[in-house]
């Protein structure tokens, strides 16, 4: 018995450490110079430019207009996350509260209009999309990164299935009552749903502020340059220098897997239940 | 659906408008030009478009290269779903079983799932870098010379490493969460009728983790087919030349830098529609689940 746990505890413990000292090493590596990163390789030591190396990603203009830091990327990086997760929220909660509390005549079409989106990602409609938004004039601004990221129905089918178990006993009573349809959304739907509207705003949040592909492709203007859109940018710079500015990457890197890391460990009971009591 | 609901002429509709809108614009009508515009060659000049049936389709079904990419992405895809799948199921079996810090584990081991693919993937070409690259340190004493991004094997190497190391978190908490549904009675009574723990793996936990597994199945091979293209762009490095390619990759390739707007939406189309087999299987085995849950 004593022997198991202790074989048990040996395996998590190479996981954790497998999971997460690439992380720890990513930090402790930005913490030390380009040069010194150039001859003794990654470290675990904690080096003396942090504040030096931090200070210039994150407020030192750089790109090729000068027009854009790093705390004007995670500004960007901030919104598109925020603006996701919300936009996402009310949308998909309006859509679920129609399919599912309303008897109307196309409910059924509606039903698969919406959830034929969840066939269909991004990537495999990108060259479309974009002449779309281009044919919109939307590239380069705030709508155009967020609203193509939420024609998917993701959100919609957490709600539905949320909703779906919600005890048809209080629809009767607030029905009884008098409530209309507003009145029943908004004093008694929202207020039960909290929990599901903080799981799938961490969902959506991280999934917002992670997204690289989209935001590559359609910001050319550097102050709509998200923090992803920033390590493509160190990247490209990269080919051809003689020694790259390793310790800048590294520290761009945290900068990017701070903020979600925090909002997944922080809220993690929630973020957990939201994402296996749904199955997506 | 619900025994009451409200009967309104005007106010489903008006609550559906906001996701319709969205999904019209940028979800139908892009697909819907994809579909067309794959049976069409774009003049190279801009002077408007040929129709030419299914030619892009048998032209890149065809092409060696695309044969080779579509060989490579089938084999990256079931080896990464394999590893992130099963460490994943290792760490979760794991953590279920020790009672002590079992929630510093659980914490701990799910951290990776926030991290973005292209971010690990920068992570990780640090990691294989040749100059200041520890793994490459490490396999040379083996006699392992790597070069990323210059060797076709090495550089897939590192991508699967890579996109494994980012996917088994989100495995960790379902198949944790999937254990931790089995009711304590079926395990006791397992304990009672069988000693060997490797056995009542097989006969009983395993057999109870299936749905969750297969769900998993779906879930991992869209996510190594689709969400890794940061991972592929930041090793790769837009330099596809002998590297391995994944096929969404091609698609944005031949879209966006080869301008090829008619073949790279025939392989969009060819992608939707395996999207859409996975998919079916997916929403088949959902249905099933909810049946016996």
């Amino acid at each position: 018995m004593y022997r198991t746990k202790f074989f048990d505890h040996l395996i998590l413990m190479a996981g954790v450490i497998f999971m997460l000292g690439p992380l720890v090493v990513a930090f402790t590596t930005s913490t030390h110079s380009a040069a010194e990163i150039h001859t003794n390789g990654l470290m675990l030591s904690i080096g003396d430019d942090f504040t030096e190396t931090y200070d210039k990603v994150l407020f030192k203009s750089g790109g090729f207009t000068g027009q854009v830091t790093g705390l004007t990327m995670a500004m960007n990086s901030l919104i598109l996350g925020l603006g996701f997760a919300i936009g996402k929220i009310v949308l998909s909660m309006l859509a679920a509260y129609a399919i599912v509390y309303f008897r109307f005549r196309f409910a059924t079409l509606a039903f698969w209009l919406i959830f034929t989106t969840l066939l269909l990602p991004l990537e495999v409609r990108i060259m479309p999309t974009y002449k779309v938004m281009s044919d919109l004039s939307l590239l380069n601004s705030y709508q155009g990164l967020i609203l193509p990221l939420l024609a998917s129905a993701t959100g919609t089918f957490f709600f539905r299935q949320f909703f779906k178990s919600v005890p048809d006993e209080l629809l009767e009573a607030a029905r009884i009552d008098g409530a209309g349809p507003f009145k029943f959304f908004i004093d008694v739907l929202v207020p039960l749903s909290r929990t599901m509207i903080a799981a799938v705003f961490i969902i959506m949040f991280v999934y917002g502020w992670n997204q690289y592909l989209w935001p590559m492709l359609m910001t050319t203007d550097e102050r709509f340059y998200t923090l992803m859109r920033g390590i493509k940018q160190i990247l490209q710079v990269w080919v051809g220098s003689q020694i790259p500015d390793y310790n800048e990457a590294f520290a761009m890197a945290v900068l990017a897997l701070l903020p979600p890391v925090i909002v997944v460990v922080v809220f993690q009971s929630w973020f957990i239940k939201g994402l296996t009591e749904t199955d997506k | 659906m619900k025994r009451v609901q409200f009967n309104s002429r005007y106010l489903p509709y008006l609550f559906l408008l906001p996701q319709f809108a969205i999904i019209s614009i940028f979800f139908y009508w892009p697909s819907m030009q994809a579909i067309t515009s794959s049976f069409y060659i774009e003049d190279p000049f801009g002077f408007g478009s040929s129709f030419v049936g299914a030619a892009n389709y048998t032209d890149a079904l065809n092409s060696s290269e695309y044969q080779r990419i579509a060989r490579f992405t089938i084999g990256y895809c079931l080896i990464v779903t394999f590893l992130a799948l099963s460490i994943g199921m290792l760490l979760a079996l794991k953590a279920d079983a020790v009672i002590r810090g079992k929630s510093a584990y659980k914490t701990l081991l799910i951290i990776v799932y926030a991290i973005a693919p292209p971010v690990a993937g920068l992570i990780g070409m640090m990691i294989f870098d040749q100059h200041i690259g520890p793994f490459v340190k490490f396999a040379a004493l083996f006699g392992w010379e790597m070069k990323v991004g210059l060797n076709y094997f090495d550089t897939a190497f590192a991508m699967v490493v890579v996109a494994v190391w980012n996917q088994i978190p989100y495995n960790f908490i379902f198949f944790l969460s999937g254990l931790q549904g089995i009711p304590a009675s079926i395990r006791e009574a397992a304990a009672i009728d069988c000693k060997s723990g490797t056995r009542r793996f097989w006969t009983v936990i395993l057999p109870l983790l299936t749905p969750t597994a297969f769900f998993l199945l779906v879930i991992n091979m869209t996510y190594s087919l689709f969400d890794t293209f940061g991972v592929i762009d930041v090793i790769v490095k837009d330099k596809a030349a002998n590297n391995p390619i994944t096929l969404v990759y091609k698609v944005y390739l031949d879209g966006f830098r080869g301008n090829d707007l008619g073949s790279s939406s025939a392989q969009s189309v060819i992608l939707m529609l395996v999207v859409l087999v996975l998919t079916m299987i997916q929403f088949r085995f959902i249905e099933r689940r909810v049946h016996y849950g």
